[in-house]
């Protein structure tokens, strides 16, 4: 197969990210502050994999991901099940694109 | 955090073979919205892997054993380009460092697991599993092996068989719906982000701390290192804010 030991390689430096901490052995006890540091982490991360990546979505035209993410907050905020939010922020962003803004 | 997980060690006594279907069918359901997500993008990635001269056979391999969305669309780009095997491989070593991170954050929380468990539902992290679990409920319904399995299963398979849909299908799929698609993800972050702060109104800094860093370091060292710094500084945001507020950081509930 072509490509078979890039992509073996690929394999390897995906996996060994993921599974590492699961390697390291059990029963520590992690000091308080890094304890609050790891619960930490979802928010901080969420941040990060949302912005700037939703600024880019469509390359040059940074409204059309600003409205997208917009219109998933609204519908966040209003409480409104996670498969709503989606359907809402996908049909804005194709309704927008649709427009088709200059850029 | 002793509070914070006795409530997720109940219902591990006597599981019977319904009780592990309905776990893992609680999984499949709650990955949904991943799926979703998953299967344009995956499109996405099996129609470019088909222009850059992939056979369909070393497209769906690489998203069977990579499974990683970021590298595997740039190792197509940089196969395309004609870049050498090693430098592929380096480049995606660096963008999925910000796992650890996220592996550590999620073996914190479900670190009542057995060992094997823990091993094994680590390599389905990817950063919207992670995103998923982090923020599910923190009950004994979303604590077992078998819930875990639901969530990594179904989202991957939605992405390999996306990866498949793609390439065989390349020339049937306009192009531009999985940009659109793309969105999907991004709001599925935020579904999930958004009333989490809502009950935990004090993380909105270490949000923000995550954002801004990540934005000030994107262009400088690209996107993996840059979520990852962003990671790691923001979280430490929510150290500092937790000196004031002995509640922050606590496993969301």
């Amino acid at each position: 197969m072509p490509y078979f030991w890039i992509i073996c390689g690929m394999a390897a430096v995906t996996a060994i990210p993921r599974l590492l901490p699961a390697l390291l052995p059990e029963g520590l006890t992690l000091p308080r502050w890094v304890e609050r540091w790891l619960a930490s982490i979802p928010y901080a991360a969420l941040g990060a994999l949302i912005f700037p990546g939703v600024w880019y979505l469509d390359g040059e035209r940074p409204w059309v991901g600003m409205a997208g993410a917009t219109a998933a907050f609204i519908t966040a905020w209003k409480g409104l099940p996670l498969g709503v939010t989606l359907a809402v922020a996908v049909a804005v962003v194709m309704g927008v694109k649709l427009l088709g803004l200059p850029g | 955090m002793k509070h914070g997980r006795t409530a997720t060690q109940g219902g591990q006594h006597h599981t019977t073979r319904s009780d592990k279907r309905r776990a893992f069918r609680r999984g499949a359901a709650m990955a949904v919205p991943i799926m979703l997500g998953y299967f344009p993008l995956a499109t996405a990635y099996g129609i470019l892997a088909y222009q850059a001269g992939l056979p369909a056979a070393s497209t769906v391999a690489m998203s069977l054993l990579v499974y990683a969305g970021a590298s595997q669309f740039m190792a197509v780009n940089m196969i395309g380009l004609g870049a050498a095997g090693l430098e592929i491989v380096l480049a995606c070593f660096m963008v999925n460092i910000r796992h650890i991170v996220m592996s550590m954050s999620l073996l914190q929380r479900y670190g009542h697991l057995p060992t094997s468990t823990k091993r094994a539902a680590s390599l389905g992290i990817t950063d919207e599993t992670f995103a998923m679990l982090s923020f599910a409920p923190a009950d004994s319904d979303h604590a077992g092996g078998w819930f875990l399995a639901g969530v990594m299963a179904t989202s991957y398979a939605s992405w390999v068989l996306g990866s498949l849909v793609g390439s065989l299908l390349s020339s049937l799929i306009p192009g531009d719906w999985a940009a659109s698609m793309a969105m999907a993800l991004y709001a599925m972050f935020i579904g999930l982000l958004v009333p989490g702060l809502q009950r935990k109104p004090d993380a909105t800094g270490t949000a923000v701390a995550g954002a801004l860093v990540c934005t000030a370091l994107n262009p400088v060292v690209g996107a993996g290192w840059a979520i990852a710094m962003g990671t790691l500084l923001g979280g430490l945001v929510g150290v500092l804010r937790g000196h004031w507020d002995p509640d922050i950081g606590e496993a969301s509930s």
